[in-house]
């Protein structure tokens, strides 16, 4: 029964060749000797070599790696937090709020949410720099965080949890030993999700920073307005090298643990 | 005690960088464009009284963002780039989201995977991608060209069709997952039951497995949909100077004329354009949910 027709292949062929084609292009041209990106003069690492020296781009990669960290970090903690409010909490005053408060910054707009944090910044005298961008980064990323891990903790059996307070543990040692091992997957991909959404953000970072701090999207973003260079497409092939490593690792890595998984009930049985 | 500081926490944090920056973007709204740092008037005071400071709020901005055309053509220019984008992804995301539904069982996981990576790269990337591709002399006119389609190179950087390509192709993965999902589950046995019954191939397409897609092609609508109406980096990128869109104004408004008054009123109008479809959105999620139940 299961058999690619014609139609299938081809239009998985062309859809795939359209996503990849144009990372493709951009990767092959960062290994191109001339300074022109169209056209091919031989293979140089020449770009690299600028792009290593260069000090705006290596400060704001250092900017870009700190924020995330921070943000990441705070946000999985506080979206752990709001997605055990979410789930388990039951009734409380403001409930609906709370909700709605987690959801709306799924679809707001960057450009509003940038504005509105820089008003507040601007409103509460806070200097802009990371400090700043840590503060908007954590509060649009926690959102994103609390959803995966409530999709988790829904599914989520208490009565282990609940064995375990029967059994002696305080409340906070049960969540730390018990639950915690449980939804560490979604906790550990939330974290992902947050650092990426951290590295990736132009929007909300060009509002909320300020020129002591640049970031590395903010700086691309203006290298690129002005058009195509060489130097910026070794940056990408970096970046995309990065997250392919990380995803690919990281898929290989839930994959053997899925495997290992089967192989205990198996055992078990 | 416990689980009211679990409560409290994430609970304040929200208000304080969430809701609050909200209600000072209305505020701001309502305030007028001063020459003054920070530049807008009226600034609260505490020895004149909240009163005074209320009285000095009007509906101005609102009113100049009906008087001037520039803000209304934004805002439709924004609803027609979404609008054709999102059918333009559907026509893309479909065929595709249907090919791997129907891919031998141990291919699924990889395809899956093929998707999202694109997905996990930085979106300034891929959008900067594409304007080595669509310039004037960029590898898709040299390729026409080489293969004769065309004679002259094309303009498409900085252009609407450039902003479309740059919007399907970044937004893409919103639309497959969700019609993925939706034909995944779908029971093989339904289409040939349709084909016994004397249904052609395409007849039982249309019949019996777009139906039952359905939700998946209407989620995948609004997850493209409902960004694309803010979006600010591909229309700025990619886009010319005559393509508008709203996201785009809203930052000139803010960056280039610094009148923080009337970026806020434009942030404001485009929230209450964002209502309509993020409610029929959820409409749409909670009936599915309900089906599944």
């Amino acid at each position: 029964m299961i058999r690619m027709s014609w139609f299938n292949t081809v239009s998985l062929t062309l859809g795939f060749a359209f996503l990849y084609i144009p990372m493709l292009i951009l990767i092959l041209f960062s290994f191109n000797e001339s300074k022109l990106v169209t056209v091919w003069a031989g293979f140089s690492t020449k770009w690299y070599k600028e792009l290593f020296q260069n000090e705006a781009f290596l400060s704001a990669a250092w900017v870009t790696l700190k924020v995330a960290v921070l943000s990441s970090t705070f946000a999985t903690v506080l979206g752990t937090m709001a997605a055990l409010v979410l789930v388990r909490a039951g009734r409380f005053w403001g409930r609906t709020l709370f909700s709605g408060m987690i959801y709306a910054p799924l679809v707001m707009p960057e450009v509003i949410t940038g504005l509105s944090l820089l008003l507040l910044f601007i409103g509460i005298g806070l200097d802009r720099g990371v400090l700043t961008i840590v503060l908007a980064h954590t509060t649009f990323a926690m959102c994103y965080v609390s959803v995966v891990v409530s999709s988790r903790l829904v599914s989520f059996d208490r009565s282990l949890e609940e064995a375990a307070l029967d059994l002696g543990c305080t409340p906070l040692d049960a969540f730390r030993l018990v639950t915690l091992p449980i939804i560490a997957p979604a906790v550990i991909s939330g974290w992902l999700l947050a650092f990426t959404l951290s590295l990736d953000d132009l929007v909300i970072a060009s509002f909320t920073s300020g020129p002591a701090a640049t970031t590395l999207p903010i700086k691309i973003f203006s290298a690129v307005r002005l058009g195509v260079s060489p130097e910026i497409n070794a940056l990408s092939t970096l970046m995309i090298a990065i997250v392919a490593v990380g995803v690919i690792s990281a898929s290989l890595v839930t994959k053997r643990q899925v495997l290992r998984r089967q192989r205990d009930v198996q055992a078990a049985q | 005690m416990r689980r009211f500081l679990l409560i409290l926490i994430p609970y304040a944090w929200l208000l304080a960088l969430f809701l609050v920056p909200f209600a000072i973007v209305f505020k701001m709204a309502l305030s007028d464009i001063a020459v003054a740092r920070p530049p807008y008037f009226p600034q609260f005071d505490w020895a004149e009284g909240i009163w005074v400071f209320l009285a000095e709020l009007d509906f101005e901005n609102f009113v100049w963002l009906t008087e001037d055309d520039l803000y209304w053509k934004a805002y439709l220019s924004s609803l027609k780039i979404a609008a054709i984008s999102t059918l333009l992804a559907l026509l893309v995301g479909y065929p595709m989201a249907y090919g791997m539904a129907r891919a031998p069982e141990q291919w699924r996981p990889t395809l899956m995977m093929l998707v999202i990576l694109p997905f996990w790269t930085s979106f300034l990337i891929r959008v900067y991608a594409w304007m080595g591709i669509l310039s004037n002399e960029g590898f898709l006119n040299q390729f026409l060209l080489w293969t004769g389609v065309i004679s002259a190179p094309l303009t498409i950087l900085n252009t609407n069709w450039a902003v479309y390509i740059g919007i399907v192709y970044t937004y893409l993965p919103f639309m497959i997952l969700p019609i993925y999902a939706a034909l995944e589950r779908m029971d093989g046995a339904l289409i040939e039951a349709a084909e016994d019954l004397g249904c052609s191939r395409l007849s039982a397409f249309w019949l019996v497995t777009f139906p039952l897609s359905r939700p998946g092609v209407i989620a995948g609508s609004f997850l493209v949909f409902i960004p694309v109406l803010g979006e600010f980096v591909i229309p700025s990128l990619l886009g010319g100077s005559d393509t508008l869109m709203i996201g785009k104004v809203l930052w000139e408004e803010f960056f280039s004329n610094r009148d923080w008054p009337v970026a806020s009123a434009v942030a404001v109008v485009l929230l209450l354009l964002l209502i309509v479809p993020i409610v029929l959105f959820q409409r749409n999620q909670q009936k599915q949910q309900e089906a599944d139940r």
